[in-house]
């Protein structure tokens, strides 16, 4: 089983992301610059936050357009794994494996604190190890990450089951003091329609240790892993 | 032969512009009072085009595959010689 993390210039979670999987999850994890490309088959992709083009034109436009996103959606339509965190999620948003937008937030102003998501489905290979409904505490760090979506298309996303996290009060409420950044019907997590695509602004990466505070983000990878070990009966080391 | 495209993109009607809300809340501070103000990016962008219908091609071309999001954005395109 191998990960990738995929560097652009400007990401600065991508160390995070890949101690986490190397050191906390165990798994062998590259750090791929995105220049080179991905010169080798992967388990799953990781999109880290950061900056990327320095949120020129809009955030995640600019990467959304560079020739490793054409190896990540060929990677995507075999069927496998990738996850994007923060400007990670704004890639995949630009780059149309997830629809609808991560636009600047309802207030305009960058937001860095922990936060509570609600699980909405665990039928995934990012949420499998959670429970529906569970409510977990998460940072977010962001400027642009208010999700904005057609009608038709938030329809559509509700009743397939492809909501994967909404931010909630620490009863799993949806209250408005709790949508930190104004998303519609509170979304900050969306899956792709085959389910293997996950686009997500809160950081698990910053919340899968206990010294961080909170272990809440660490079953997204997890799930993944299992996802992989159950789908090509690798065992991780 | 060289053309001028002028390319404006704006919000969507609707489109929450939470920038625009605080401009207009910074000039109410300067005494200046508003019914509305709304956000556009103006990009002028030269380049070679066969004539003005293959210019304003390539401007919607810009638009379509970068400068604008389609869920939130629309755009207006100029071209000038």
């Amino acid at each position: 089983m191998r990960f990738a993390v995929i560097q652009f210039g400007g990401s600065n979670c991508d160390r995070d992301a890949w101690y986490i999987l190397s050191e906390i999850c165990g798994v062998d994890c590259d750090l791929v610059w995105y220049k080179d490309g991905l010169s080798r088959p992967y388990d799953a992709v990781i999109l880290p936050g950061g900056f990327s083009y320095g949120d020129y034109l809009r955030a995640g436009a600019i990467a959304a357009r560079t020739p490793v996103m054409k190896d990540v959606i060929a990677h995507a339509g075999k069927g496998r794994l990738v996850l994007g965190i923060c400007n990670g999620a704004q890639i995949l948003a630009e780059s149309g494996l997830v629809p609808g937008v991560f636009t600047i937030n309802a207030y305009p102003k960058f937001i860095c604190r922990s936060v509570y998501l609600r699980v909405e489905t665990s039928d995934s290979p990012f949420t499998s190890l959670y429970r529906e409904g569970d409510v977990i505490r998460i940072p977010i760090a962001h400027k642009e990450g208010r999700y904005v979506a057609p009608q038709d298309l938030l329809c559509e996303l509700n009743d397939t089951g492809r909501i994967a996290f909404r931010f909630c009060d620490s009863y799993g409420n949806l209250t408005p003091e709790s949508n930190p950044n104004g998303a519609m019907e509170h979304i900050t997590g969306v899956l792709n329609g085959t389910r293997n695509v996950l686009a997500m602004m809160p950081h698990p990466e910053r919340a899968s240790e206990e010294i961080l505070s909170s272990e809440d983000g660490r079953k997204v990878f997890s799930s993944m892993i299992s996802h992989i070990e159950h789908a090509e009966g690798v065992t991780s080391r | 032969m060289i053309f001028l495209a002028k390319i404006t993109i704006g919000l969507k009607e609707g489109m929450l512009d939470p920038e625009a809300t605080a401009i207009r809340h910074a000039l109410g501070n300067l005494g200046f009072a508003t019914d509305e103000l709304r956000t556009k990016k103006l990009y002028l962008v030269r380049f070679d085009a066969a004539d003005a219908h293959d210019a304003e091609e390539k401007a919607r071309g810009m638009c379509e595959r970068l400068l604008a999001n389609p869920v939130i954005h629309h755009y207006e395109i100029e071209v000038h010689r």
